[in-house]
């Protein structure tokens, strides 16, 4: 009988430190499928975020780099800029990409790296204990926004990815969404045009995942899930923003 | 002519300089030195006083293989730098104190990655935004590792245009066998100032190391990771105590000054980078007059050269240091410290863009003789 599922070669059969739930060990999975479909493996350089994600490399199996909390962009552009033949490309929080990382992120963009960039936005920090990310809904409570995020002082949930779609360096950027399995199907096609993109030198490639975060959204799982689908989506729309 | 005109710019900066005295910026030299060293990657922001150092980056690393780029800001600049050495390449940034400061987070990175990169400070006045005159008011910074972390940098400090080109040869070649940040310490007087230099061969051959650790793509190997952070219990104290080895073993081999009239000096200033010039000019004038007076010039700040403090120090004959700085005391630390409270220490510094000058140095020795 032939096999037609297995475990990526890219990801590490290891178990993670993620909460049941967390929308991250799907996303580093989707990513490992990609690249052995691809047969990327061995060009791949990946940069892991300050973040939950922070130890991705211990999960996936091809060569990482660390970067500084927001300097993702300036690590990965170095070394594509240097070693263009190999698959470089960025997985960041909302918090690592949109705050303290917007300036890195925008310039990068506006450069046209020939870069992949996985964008997490589970509109909160989990690493540090649930505060408010940049893309936290307003009434969200969050550990420092807890009488939820209010917008004559904490402004509004950034949509930092139809800002980048602004800038003409950018070639591509999508919304999706792991809040079902049809869902999660349609954000593997998402990155793996983002990876194709690279390879074929199309330029800068931006895909933005809704991610669920039970812990810290104070739900179960299966509420995470319905809460992307019913109230997170409606503020960052699905689909093909460029 | 016409032949060179068709040629690349920087195999026409390679060939033409090749062993040959040429009138040049300190900033220029820097990154003239940089490019002969093999320097791959060069990313900067704008600051006063190193702005000939990005330009002439800008200008001449345009060969193949070879990238520049204007970061957006120091913070990225730095963290270019990372992403460069991290793919193992020889790579560099410049700034000025200020901009300094916003790198020094991705200097602690790069220590605690063990990446090897070079970074040039052409120091001017603080605190704050302070001025774009000369000064040596970061010593601290540079000397004590100046980010966030138990760790150093190896930090070189030129007081010539010829030496800021030479020491890029070493410092590229220790940051490598060292995996280590090395820093270069100017201020703006030696970035600014023109003078002759002697190019070095082109076929002089920069040491190479094997970077098996450098990410290039795992085909044929295990995946390389690049990283500074040790979550398990244990592993990052494990980690500072091999950190530790290596800096014992830098200043057990890394220590450099230019003694200048020490042996029957009665008193010995100190004195590094532009000001050791104008303390040599006042060493100079005060032997003239048959005062026994002579320099130490600290050339690498870390280590510190602390061996010949402390054979003199040791000898019978007991001599007054006077240290002599472009700040109100910092450098004085280090020499008091190999001193061991074994000889007097007397100090003369100025601040802000203030250089202690030829006159002031000579009536303060005058004053000590009495």
């Amino acid at each position: 009988m032939e096999k037609v599922y297995s475990h990526p070669k890219s990801l590490r059969n290891v178990s993670t430190h993620y909460c049941p739930g967390c929308g991250h060990s799907t996303a580093h999975r989707l990513i490992a499928e990609i690249i052995d479909e691809l047969d990327i493996r061995e060009r791949i350089i990946a940069i892991a975020p300050v973040g939950c994600a922070v130890v991705a490399y211990d999960y996936w199996d091809f060569d990482c780099s660390e970067a500084a909390h927001g300097r993702t962009l300036a690590v990965a552009t170095a070394i594509k800029r240097l070693r263009p033949e190999n698959i470089v490309f960025t997985y960041q929080g909302d918090g690592d990409l949109a705050a303290i990382g917007t300036n890195e992120t925008i310039h990068a963009a506006n450069r046209g790296e020939n870069l992949t960039v996985v964008f997490i936005n589970n509109a909160v920090y989990g690493m540090t204990g649930g505060q408010m990310a940049p893309t936290t809904l307003l009434g969200q409570k969050t550990a420092t926004t807890p009488f939820g995020r209010e917008a004559r002082l904490q402004g509004y949930p950034l949509k930092i990815s139809e800002l980048l779609a602004q800038l003409e360096g950018v070639k591509y950027v999508e919304r999706v969404s792991l809040q079902s399995p049809a869902e999660i199907l349609k954000a593997k096609r998402a990155i793996k045009e983002a990876f194709k993109n690279q390879i074929y030198g199309v330029g800068f490639s931006l895909v933005e995942i809704l991610s669920p975060c039970p812990t810290y959204w104070s739900k179960s799982p299966k509420e995470s899930l319905d809460w992307i689908c019913n109230v997170m989506s409606k503020e960052f729309p699905l689909g093909r923003i460029k | 002519m016409f032949l060179l005109a068709f040629c690349q710019r920087d195999f026409v900066t390679t060939r033409v300089f090749m062993n040959k005295r040429i009138l040049i910026t300190g900033n220029e030299a820097i990154a003239e030195g940089a490019i002969q060293a093999g320097c791959r990657f060069y990313a900067g922001y704008p600051i006063t006083p190193q702005n000939e150092l990005t330009a002439y980056m800008a200008q001449h690393m345009t060969g193949a293989g070879r990238v520049f780029i204007q970061a957006e800001s120091e913070l990225a600049a730095i963290n270019m730098v990372f992403g460069a050495a991290a793919a193992g390449v020889r790579a560099m940034t410049s700034s000025s104190s200020p901009g300094i400061s916003l790198k020094q987070e991705g200097i602690s990175y790069i220590a605690g990655a063990e990446l090897p990169a070079v970074i040039v400070n052409i120091m001017r006045g603080g605190p704050g935004l302070g001025n774009i005159m000369p000064s040596q008011s970061d010593y601290f910074q540079a000397t004590r590792g100046g980010g966030h972390g138990d760790y150093h940098t190896l930090v070189f400090a030129p007081s010539s245009v010829q030496e800021a080109y030479d020491l890029m040869f070493l410092s590229f070649d220790l940051a490598d066998k060292y995996r280590s940040p090395v820093i270069i310490l100017g201020d703006g007087m030696l970035g600014q100032m023109m003078e002759p230099i002697i190019t070095k061969n082109s076929k002089r051959k920069t040491q190479s190391y094997k970077k098996s650790w450098a990410l290039t793509g795992c085909k044929g190997r295990r995946p390389n990771v690049v990283k500074s952070f040790y979550l398990k219990e244990g592993d990052l104290e494990d980690f500072n105590i091999k950190l530790q080895k290596k800096y014992k073993a830098i200043q057990q081999k890394e220590e450099r000054c230019e003694k200048f009239f020490i042996d029957d000096a009665k008193i010995i200033l100190v004195a590094y980078g532009s000001m050791a010039r104008i303390a040599k000019q006042a060493v100079s004038k005060l032997r003239e007059e048959g005062k026994k007076i002579g320099l130490i010039r600290p050339i690498s700040l870390w280590p510190f050269p602390q061996e010949i403090f402390r054979r003199i120090a040791s000898s019978p004959r007991c001599k007054t240091f006077l240290v002599i700085e472009m700040s109100y005391g910092q450098m004085v630390e280090d020499v008091r410290l190999a001193l061991n409270c074994k000889a007097p220490v007397e100090f003369l510094g100025r601040g802000g863009g203030g250089i202690p000058n030829e006159k002031e140095i000579v009536e303060k020795v005058r004053s000590l003789l009495h």
